[in-house]
């Protein structure tokens, strides 16, 4: 109807070569994550929950980090522009399914593992709360106002949601509670190195996931933005042209 | 300048005081009916119980301030006076600071009374010391958010929301320091008995903590009010 909004679909050549690439990689995660890889020594077969786990921890920490740097270069007057507010929104919203994914891993290893699905720990504690407040930051992103104020606000709450995640990183290193420390190191890794390759097709499709995910929660942004400035007119429009019609 | 403001704040307060301190004291109330009055629950758990008491009245009193302040335009009046942001923020975050801390005192006789809290000596330092550290870290996070969420429909709902997990790690800090001070927290290694220089790190938590929260408060007040 109008020639201000092109964009009909969320998905180009490129965002489907992604989505194959990252279906490819959970096909073959769930290859060495299930059947390939050998079960742990001390853990027998729980230990494969972590070819999700540590991905999605992986993927929780990159789409929040997207967030905090968006967010800032929204609040810095030299860069700033709907894009930026866009995609901090957008990465937050990836983010949470991460997180979440990453606690519902981690309790359901912990039942085996500890006897327990939850405990009190330094990293769980502090993981819990950054769910919490990205769900809070979602809720900042739905609040009244215009989009100005709305990107103003949410970016400032996004930043400051984000400084829990370098304490959930060094939370095991900090207070050495029930969980245990980063298990991957770049040398000497002590980690058969079947397993070790699972990781890394796991962390490369949560990367691909995310990348995926973004090109279409951006473009389904992009539209929504477009529906606000031009909606109105598109409206005007088409009742314009009813009443040639008629 | 600033300190002039707060004053002014403070008189114009006092009216919220008159329904937060009566509120800390019913949540006191309510955590003794909802634990059976038992002491055994009650005494160890005074540090967690305050502790809360004093984040669910500063809901209160961040609403109160900030409702205060868009009644009737009065933040708007505010910021064309002419006084920058931060010291905007300033002027908020001290208000809030001195409400606490009668919150605090307040509460203190509360818990002595209600639930039997005893300072083992030499804790008054340490307790006073987290006290005053960790409202300075709920006023600064209290203030922000406080003025992120005025004026918008969903202020009510959207304030405990974002300014509940934020503040847990004060919440974490105070209550350790507290259980050091009080010596009730029971610490596994060591049976019930927790020794006062524990309570010490938690402090420099607080700290760092505090001194997080101004500083983004300083820097993000500004950007934040804009056209608010």
């Amino acid at each position: 109807v109008s020639n201000n909004v092109k964009i009909t679909s969320t998905s180009t050549r490129g965002s489907r070569l992604l989505g194959v690439a990252t279906l490819a990689g959970v096909v073959a995660t769930l290859a060495f994550g299930l059947l390939i890889s050998p079960p742990d020594i001390n853990q027998g077969e729980s230990v494969r929950f972590f070819y999700l786990h540590v991905p999605a921890a992986a993927g929780t920490y990159l789409a929040f980090l997207v967030t905090a740097v968006s967010s800032i270069l929204f609040l810095w007057k030299r860069t700033r522009s709907a894009t930026w507010d866009r995609l901090a929104g957008a990465s937050a919203e990836i983010g949470i399914v991460f997180t979440a994914l990453m606690l519902v891993t981690g309790m359901m290893w912990g039942r085996l593992t500890w006897g327990v699905y939850w405990r009190w720990d330094a990293r769980l504690s502090s993981t819990a709360l950054l769910l919490v407040m990205f769900l809070s930051y979602l809720a900042v992103r739905r609040l009244e106002g215009t989009a100005e104020q709305r990107a103003r606000r949410s970016a400032v709450v996004g930043i400051i949601a984000f400084l829990d995640v370098p304490i959930v990183h060094k939370s095991v290193d900090w207070w050495q509670t029930l969980h245990q420390g980063a298990t991957l190191k770049l040398k000497d890794s002590q980690i058969n190195g079947l397993m070790l390759f699972s990781f890394f097709v796991g962390l490369i499709t949560a990367v691909l996931a995310y990348l995926w995910l973004m090109m279409h929660r951006n473009r389904i942004g992009m539209m929504d933005q477009a529906l606000d400035e031009h909606g109105l007119e598109l409206a005007l429009q088409e009742r314009r042209a009813e009443a040639v019609r008629a | 300048l600033v300190a002039a403001k707060d004053l002014r704040l403070e008189l114009r307060s006092r009216v919220a005081l008159m329904q937060v301190l009566p509120f800390a004291l019913v949540v006191l109330l309510l955590f003794g009916f909802g634990l059976d009055g038992n002491p055994k629950v009650l005494t160890p758990a005074t540090p967690g119980l305050y502790w809360i008491a004093v984040l669910l009245s500063l809901l209160l009193a961040v609403g109160r301030m900030f409702a205060l302040e868009t009644a009737d335009g009065a933040f708007d009046a505010l910021r064309m006076s002419g006084l920058e942001p931060a010291g905007l923020f300033v002027g908020k975050a001290l208000a809030l600071l001195v409400e606490l801390l009668i919150l605090n005192i307040v509460l203190f006789v509360g818990v002595v009374v209600l639930y039997d809290g005893r300072l083992r000596s030499g804790g008054v330092v340490l307790l006073v010391t987290s006290a005053v550290l960790t409202s300075l870290g709920l006023a600064a996070i209290g203030t922000l958010y406080g003025a992120l969420s005025a004026g918008t429909a969903a202020r009510e709902t959207l304030l405990p929301l974002l300014l509940l997990p934020v503040a847990a790690p004060l919440l974490i800090g105070a209550t350790r320091a507290f259980e050091a001070a009080f010596g009730t927290g029971c610490d596994t290694k060591e049976g019930c008995v927790v020794e006062l220089s524990a309570g010490w790190p938690w402090v420099g938590l607080l700290a760092v903590f505090a001194a997080i929260f101004i500083a983004v408060g300083l820097i993000a007040f500004g950007p934040m009010l804009e056209d608010a």
